[in-house]
């Protein structure tokens, strides 16, 4: 009786907290009882195209698309939480649920298909190569010169900070395992990054969970800049709304470019149905033409205006940042920038 | 293994089945080796990997720090996929890492690189453990820095290796089989050269093999010259026998004959008389007997290793008849020759021969003042010489059968013969390649011998 009661009251905290996490959800309904259940980071905005292609050639399978932070859908996974599907932007987390044991292989023609640097093991799956951005808005720009550099962004920023002060947003690197990437992964290519933060960190900068929060303020002119912003999110924005209130830069020094991921926990059932997901995916990351879909291909990851520094490596090397002593110091380090008075 | 067959397949098998073994053996080695490099390789970069990181540990405010060089595990990711786990501890404390990763057997002295094997997360791992000591608090600790692998990149490396080395393998064995067989042809290729040597030469050809030969085949051609000797040895000894005994049988029978006749003639009893003739007819018997067995000996002698020269068959003939002229005389037999220049190639001593025996043949079966008519002619590749005579032709049996040794036909009682004349005209003639057909003449009266000779 007292194991039911703690049963329950911990199916209770569970669904709580699940609740409490859970960014968006939505269920797409199949003709069959096969439901695909995936975690994703993608916003639907973005990633619902996907999903209703994969019911036109599947119609059988309905689709339970869960939302959460990249933290979330790591942790979900170790402990156990049953999903299909595991679609993050993190490759971090993605690639440490893989090396530690969370991830089952999958192998098939599409899968065989992706470059080597795409793929680990059959267990994890890059998809898409998304750069990160700056995001600036059109209208607190009048009068300003746009900088293509980090050091004409920090002269910038230092020259006029009344421009600035309380303007410009970043990702919280303490919430956003996407922010925390992207950060670790500058700190490492380039010595910019210190400074910036820096001379952010005495702007009052603004903190996001999300980039697509931080792209709604820079639209609204709440943010005259958002600093390492997921490059498809903004691209999507600007496409949707052609207000030209938003700008998308690329810096030339040096640019982040993320592989989105794509895993079958462990827990996963419904694995014919979550391989079909990954070869489509595969197959739309392997395209050559860049338009029609929300989210860019593999290959074009460098077309534009940006050399191209080549994607994030996928590889063990990606699990140093998330050593807990690593990641205390570097959060330490990133506190004192950002967060000095 | 197989027996008494061939020495060369013999050889080669057994040089084959050398390279098999050779190659089976290689190809383990080999596999043994790239498994040990591959292994090789992963301890050293996880021991470069443990010591990058053991580089950064230091002791702060009385505590220790490290800092993961990213690095350390990107070395890790650039030789193969490999699953990554690793552990520092400090004394008994785990200060970062993976738990639950297998405590090492053997814990690293300072300074130096442990390696284990053990198990985690399901697979099996490779551990390499280095070990610094480091000032916490007041006391310096040991930290133990642990990285560990899977074996998936080794494994690979090492069954493409391995893969590799049984092509190689099975080429290696390819090429080593037909270099056996090759070998094995070209070691016994002097025993053929002088097996062919040997069987080249004529029956009369006992020379002594004076040949090259590698020294295992010394002994060999050694015994079969002496052999070839013993042979030629014994064969002038029969040749000698046999004209001795020519001798011996014939001189001392002209002897009785001459007396006889001596005797017949002085005496009148006509009684004793044909005793004497008896005795001649007896001595004639005896005398031409040995005269055929000593043909027959030369004959089948010489036809074994003929002498071939151009002969006119109508000299030859002749020259036959001439000398039967004085028994035929005696029988008032008249001998009719009717000739044609015909060439062939023969041995001009075993066809006088055989037309001696043929017309002898002849003369003696023929009754009294008859005709043995002689006639050579030929076709377009054969010579033929047809000998008919008037006697009682050769009976009802079987006429090939005549050539027989020692056969006489039904029509020959009371006729002195030994039963050789037509074996030998048949080993004559079919050591020239020709043959002899025997028939009865049309009418029953007489027989019709035909010798074919082919034509040069």
């Amino acid at each position: 009786m007292y194991h039911a009661c703690l049963a329950f009251a911990l199916m209770f905290w569970a669904t709580v907290v699940a609740a409490q996490t859970i960014e968006d959800h939505r269920y797409y309904r199949g003709s069959t009882d096969v439901t695909l259940r995936i975690v994703s980071t993608a916003d639907l905005e973005v990633f619902e195209p996907y999903l209703l292609t994969f019911q036109q050639d599947r119609p059988d399978v309905s689709i339970d698309y869960t939302v959460v932070s990249s933290a979330e859908l790591h942790r979900a996974i170790k402990e156990g939480a049953s999903f299909d599907l595991a679609l993050s932007s993190a490759m971090d987390l993605q690639f440490q649920l893989a090396n530690d044991g969370y991830a089952q292989s999958y192998r098939s023609d599409a899968t065989e298909a992706l470059p080597d640097w795409a793929r680990w093991r059959d267990l994890i799956f890059a998809f898409t190569a998304e750069p990160a951005v700056v995001v600036l808005s059109s209208d607190r720009f009048d009068g300003l010169s746009t900088p293509s550099t980090r050091q004409e962004l920090i002269t910038l920023l230092r020259e006029n900070p009344d421009t600035f002060r309380g303007a410009v947003g970043t990702y919280d690197v303490r919430e956003s395992g996407l922010g925390y990437l992207f950060a670790t992964q500058e700190a490492r290519s380039t010595d910019a990054y210190w400074r910036l933060s820096e001379v952010m960190g005495r702007l009052d900068p603004q903190l996001y969970c999300c980039s697509g929060q931080m792209i709604d303020d820079v639209a609204e002119g709440r943010l005259a800049l958002a600093y390492n912003v997921l490059g498809s999110y903004a691209a999507e924005r600007v496409a949707r709304d052609s207000g030209g209130r938003v700008q998308i830069l690329r810096m030339q020094d040096f640019a982040n470019v993320m592989l989105r991921t794509a895993i079958i926990p462990k827990t996963a059932s419904q694995t014919d149905a979550a391989g079909a997901m990954i070869d489509m995916l595969a197959t739309l990351g392997l395209r050559d033409e860049p338009e029609t879909w929300p989210l860019p291909p593999l290959s074009l990851s460098g077309t534009g205006e940006a050399p191209d520094f080549g994607p994030i490596r996928l590889g063990p090397a990606l699990m140093v940042y998330l050593d807990t002593l690593n990641r205390r110091a570097f959060l330490t380090e990133w506190e004192d920038a950002m967060e000095q008075r | 293994m197989i027996g008494t067959g061939s020495i060369g397949r013999r050889l080669t098998f057994l040089l084959a089945g050398v390279a098999a073994l050779l190659s089976v053996l290689s190809w383990w080695m080999v596999s043994g080796l790239a498994r040990e490099a591959a292994e090789r390789t992963q301890d050293n970069v996880l021991a470069a990997s443990a010591t990058a990181i053991a580089e950064t540990l230091r002791s702060e405010q009385g505590e220790v720090r490290l800092e993961l060089p990213y690095s350390a595990f990107s070395m890790l990711g650039a030789i193969s996929e490999d699953r990554v786990f690793y552990r520092v501890m400090a004394g008994q404390d785990l200060l970062t890492g993976y738990a639950g990763l297998p405590a090492l057997s053997d814990p690293p002295s300072p300074g130096q690189v442990a390696f284990d094997t053990g198990e985690f997360s399901g697979e099996p791992i490779r551990m390499a453990s280095v070990s610094r000591l480091v000032l916490a608090g007041t006391q310096p600790v040991p930290v133990t820095v642990t990285v560990a692998q899977t074996r998936n990149g080794v494994g690979a490396i090492s069954a493409d290796l391995s893969q590799l080395a049984a092509l190689l393998a099975v080429a290696f064995f390819i090429i080593a089989a037909v270099l056996s067989a090759f070998a094995a042809r070209t070691s016994l290729r002097p025993l053929n050269e002088i097996a062919a040597a040997v069987s080249r030469r004529g029956p009369s050809d006992l020379r002594p093999l004076k040949r090259d030969a590698p020294a295992e085949l010394a002994p060999l051609m050694s015994s079969l010259n002496r052999l070839m000797d013993r042979l030629g040895q014994s064969i002038r000894r029969s040749e000698d026998f046999i004209a001795e005994a020519a001798h011996r049988v014939r001189t001392p029978l002209a002897t009785v004959r001459t007396q006889a006749e001596i005797a017949l003639r002085s005496i009148d009893n006509e009684t004793e008389k044909q005793r004497l003739r008896a005795i001649i007819r007896a001595v004639d018997e005896s005398s031409r007997s040995a005269g055929q067995l000593l043909d027959h000996a030369a004959v089948t002698y010489r036809a074994d290793d003929l002498d071939r020269v151009p002969i006119d068959l109508s000299d030859l003939l002749s020259h036959t008849a001439a000398a039967l002229e004085p028994t035929a005389a005696m029988k008032d037999i008249t001998l009719q020759l009717e000739t044609s220049h015909v060439r062939v190639e023969g041995d001009p001593v075993l066809l006088d021969n055989a037309f001696r025996n043929v017309l002898d043949n002849a003369i003696k079966y023929s009754p009294e003042d008859t005709n043995v008519h002689m006639r050579i002619t030929s076709t377009a590749d054969e010579a033929l010489i047809i000998v008919t005579d008037e006697g009682p032709g050769l009976g009802d049996g079987p006429v090939q059968e005549l050539t027989e040794r020692f056969r006489r036909g039904s029509t020959a009682k009371g006729i002195v013969g030994s039963g050789l004349g037509l074996t030998i005209v048949e080993d004559v003639l079919s050591a020239h390649g020709g043959r002899v057909e025997l028939a009865s003449r049309q009418g029953g009266r007489g027989a019709c011998i035909t010798l074919v000779l082919p034509l040069p």
